[in-house]
């Protein structure tokens, strides 16, 4: 038996779901695969935090680009999405990082992201509940916070009301050269073929630079009003230079339930999902330094995630160059939510040889290419921006 | 609190003292661990009118070297050997243990041995008007009036499924309140298999002659069961089936339980096998993680006399009293044809999948209704897309309906087991360093805000 489509789109996590979002709404003919339901992945574990990161420019104008999206598809969201237009602080301890307060807040200004710096007593004001003496902060109030598993049921949802197909669970053995072999026997054709599998990518494109980077989330039970913005440590990028691997930062958010989700740390090398206690106790243990009160709270729930890391901290969107139906859509690490709108509008301008609404360069897959394996699997421990 | 022990046992209700008094007057260094505050479990509660074997054995257990730590929870292994607690209520001065010393927050209960005698808890299964006040669980209903609410004259109507049901029906009936009914979900043929097993063991008989002359008044309907419940602001009256019959009863009341499932969240956490809803283990009792053994309901449903025989049992295998061990181990296997006639006594009526309507609440905690559950192909996916059983009881009670109602099988087991302070998470044992450096924030000198962030929940 095989079936056939203009683009068959392998992964239903939130940038699967948005591909196909975009795909069906172009009028191709579109078919999803996923093993497993529509944002069970990686978009089930993450934060589901939509905000604009400045690790490099390309970083900074892919997040800028897909949150404008986001806040266009905003109104029509509905409410199980739970999108809150929250703002992000990023908090600054000292008068060191108040100097990188205000590079960060002269750089977004100039990539026309309003932001504004908040001094110890706005601070105070803004969130009572944070540690003192702190020396301010960075207020970004475009960014926002939502649910990602009805993110993507949602993105899924109008997909299928284009058009889109959506064949789960599925397992898929293969996928290249214009076909994708299932578990069942069934085969699929289409001219293009998208992976979007996140951290499993690399099971069906093993030479694919990506590896896994586990990380750790804590959700309390209900406390209205204990926060009223996302709140990310500034010295995050100072104190990642003192790590091999493993790092904790502190980064947590009011959800619209009124429950506090806790986060985050990274781990390279981990492939089990079970709870790192050690690595666990100094994510919370940070985070009750700058929220000393977090300590009183219930936690209800802990949980473990697999973010899809590459090198260069940008993900892989477009063709790879050495199988002319395969394109990929994976590799954002902790950016998947933010970005996966974006994603999509790249993704089909790049199946539609259309110009591109961002220069595709920054992301194109080809970038890796010219380096060789090893290279790849190398991941330098540059400095970095906590985004869970 | 760090402390530790040749034996833990993680329960105290009858198993678990069983275990404790065993092992303690072996010589053994014994902790007893329950998030209730008094010994006893759920069956035999605190209060007044427990059976004299309760009092005799809650006496002896008080009496023994055993150290109770009465009001602890255990939520957490972080490594072999080793149980975090922390208490399950706090003072009304501290409601949240903020003022609290560290050492009475948190416990680290090192063990050579773990008895794991964490019990059961009813099945409740969800029908339209299941949530009104007044509608509550059998056990629950009894342990009120165990503690105190006035039941004499109150009409009531009990339902579900299992000898509990009788049980808590006899005791109301002696503390004056009015027995509507007795609904047993099983059918005639089903209850008449299971007293003819019971015709062997005169002491459950015996006890089912009191339980019929205290509800002699009362009547037990089998194959019915309560359809809906009926109210404004608390319950009115209950709509009961039995057959192709319908019909209405005012009542107070309505003490409900679908029999017993056991708590298995705490031998999964430790990673012992789990098979078919129990806990495996061999004829002394050990599961399958060496050195952890499992008592009472969580092996088998069989009651309180089995439950205690395999608290001992547990406890002369592990302080290494191998001949004694297996001695009482043929007694209990003589019981354990109990075990599955009461099983095939308490199966669930298919129909009973039936009861909610769409908008029926599976999720009490979030709030999740029959239809957005019906399109779902497993519990992590409805977890995912709906909520259900992501609110503080952790699906302790949906979950158990889902998998009767969909067939769905429970998510792995996580720490924390129960909700825990977050405090409590930033403590490792394992701890050996901090991974990127302090924060800046610990590094600049923060304190704490002057004010209390006042709780709104």
């Amino acid at each position: 038996m095989s079936s056939t489509a203009d683009v068959i789109i392998l992964g239903a996590g939130i940038v699967g779901a948005a591909c196909a979002r975009a795909c069906a709404s172009r009028g191709l003919k579109t078919l999803v695969v996923d093993s497993g339901f529509v944002g069970g992945g990686a978009t089930a574990a993450g934060m589901g935090h939509i905000v604009a990161m400045d690790d490099s420019p390309a970083q900074l104008t892919l997040t800028r680009y897909s949150q404008q999206l986001w806040h266009a598809l905003a109104p029509g969201l509905p409410p199980e999405v739970e999108f809150e237009q929250c703002g992000t602080l990023w908090v600054a301890a000292d008068a060191e990082e108040m100097e990188e307060v205000r590079r960060k807040c002269a750089l977004y200004e100039s990539s026309g992201i309003p932001a504004e710096i908040l001094d110890a007593h706005a601070l105070a004001q803004a969130e009572p509940q944070l540690a003192r003496p702190l020396a301010g902060a960075l207020l970004v109030p475009s960014d926002a916070v939502l649910y990602p598993p009805s993110a993507a049921a949602f993105l899924m949802r109008t997909a299928m009301e284009a058009g889109a197909r959506l064949l789960a669970p599925q397992q898929v053995l293969s996928a290249a050269n214009g076909r994708v072999r299932l578990a069942s026997g069934e085969e699929l054709h289409a001219a293009r073929i998208v992976n979007a599998c996140g951290a499993d990518s690399v099971a069906l494109l093993p030479e694919l630079p990506i590896r896994k980077r586990k990380g750790h989330l804590v959700i309390t039970d209900r406390y209205p009003g204990f926060l009223h913005h996302q709140l990310v440590e500034l010295g995050y990028l100072r104190s990642a230079h003192a790590v091999a691997a493993d790092s904790v930062a502190f980064n947590v958010q009011p959800r619209k339930t009124g429950q506090i989700l806790i986060g985050s740390s990274r781990e390279f090398g981990a492939e089990d999902a079970s709870i790192h206690h050690s690595l666990l106790a100094a994510m919370v243990a940070r985070a009750q330094q700058y929220l000393p009160r977090l300590a009183d709270l219930d936690a209800i729930r802990v949980w473990t995630g697999f973010r899809a890391a590459t090198p260069d901290k940008l993900p892989l969107i477009g063709t790879w160059p050495k199988d002319d139906s395969l394109f990929l859509a994976t590799g954002h690490e902790g950016l998947g939510i933010t970005t996966s709108l974006a994603t999509a509008r790249l993704l089909v301008a790049l199946l539609l040889n259309e110009e591109p609404p961002i220069p595709a360069e920054p992301y194109l897959p080809a970038r890796f290419l010219s380096r060789s394996a090893q290279e790849n699997r190398i991941f330098a421990h540059a400095p970095e921006q906590s985004h869970a | 609190m760090k402390e530790s022990f040749d034996l833990v046992v993680a329960g105290a209700g009858p198993a678990g003292i069983a275990a404790a008094v065993t092992a303690a007057e072996a010589g053994l260094r014994v902790a007893v661990v329950d998030d209730n505050p008094a010994p006893g479990g759920q069956i035999w509660r605190s209060g007044a009118h427990l059976p004299r074997s309760a009092q005799h054995w809650i006496a002896r257990l008080h009496r023994s070297s055993a150290v109770p730590l009465l009001g602890w929870r255990i939520f957490d292994s972080p490594e072999p050997n080793l149980l975090c607690a922390e208490p399950s209520s706090f003072p009304p001065s501290s409601p949240n243990g903020s003022s609290l010393p560290p050492h009475r927050r948190h416990a680290e209960l090192r063990f050579k041995k773990l008895i794991l005698a964490t019990g059961a808890r009813e099945r409740f299964l969800p029908f339209p008007g299941w949530t009104l006040p007044n509608v509550m669980g059998a056990g629950a209903l009894d342990a009120l009036v165990r503690g105190g609410l006035p039941i004499a004259g109150k009409r009531v109507v009990v339902a579900g499924t299992g000898p509990l049901l009788l049980a808590v029906a006899a005791h109301l009936a002696r503390r004056g309140a009015k027995i509507v009914t007795v609904c047993e979900q099983a059918s005639f043929a089903q209850l008449a298999r299971f007293a003819a097993h019971l015709a062997l063991e005169p002491a459950k008989l015996a006890q089912g002659a009191g339980f019929a002359l205290a509800l002699r008044s009362a009547r037990l309907r089998t194959g019915c069961w309560p359809i809906a419940a009926h109210g404004t602001d608390r319950l009115r009256a209950v709509t009961l089936r039995q057959g192709h019959n319908f019909w209405d009863v005012d009542c107070d009341y309505l003490a409900c339980g679908f029999h017993l499932v056991p708590n298995i969240e705490l031998p999964a956490l430790l990673a012992c096998r789990i098979a078919g809803g129990f806990v495996s283990t061999n004829g002394l009792l050990e599961t399958s993680v060496p050195g952890i053994y499992c008592a009472g309901e969580p092996t088998g449903i069989g009651g309180v006399e089995l439950a205690l025989l395999e608290g001992e049992i547990a406890a002369l295998a592990a302080s290494a009293q191998t001949a004694r061990a297996q001695k009482v181990a043929r007694r209990r296997r003589r019981k354990l044809a109990f075990v599955r006639a009461l099983e095939r006594a308490c199966t669930l009526d298919p129909q009973l999948r039936t009861l909610p309507a769409e908008d029926t609440f599976i999720c009490r905690c979030e709030d999740v209704p029959y239809a957005a559950l019906c399109s779902r192909s497993s519990w992590r996916e409805a977890k995912l897309h709906t909520r259900c059983g992501m609110g503080p009881c952790q699906g302790r009670i949906c979950g158990t309906a889902t998998e009767f109602l969909f067939g769905w099988n429970a998510d792995s087991v996580r720490p924390p087991v129960f909700p825990a302070l977050v405090a409590n998470l930033a403590v490792s044992p394992a701890r050996t360093h901090d991974f990127n450096g302090a924060s800046a924030a610990s590094r600049a000198g923060v304190a704490a805000p002057t004010h209390a962030f006042k709780e709104t929940r």
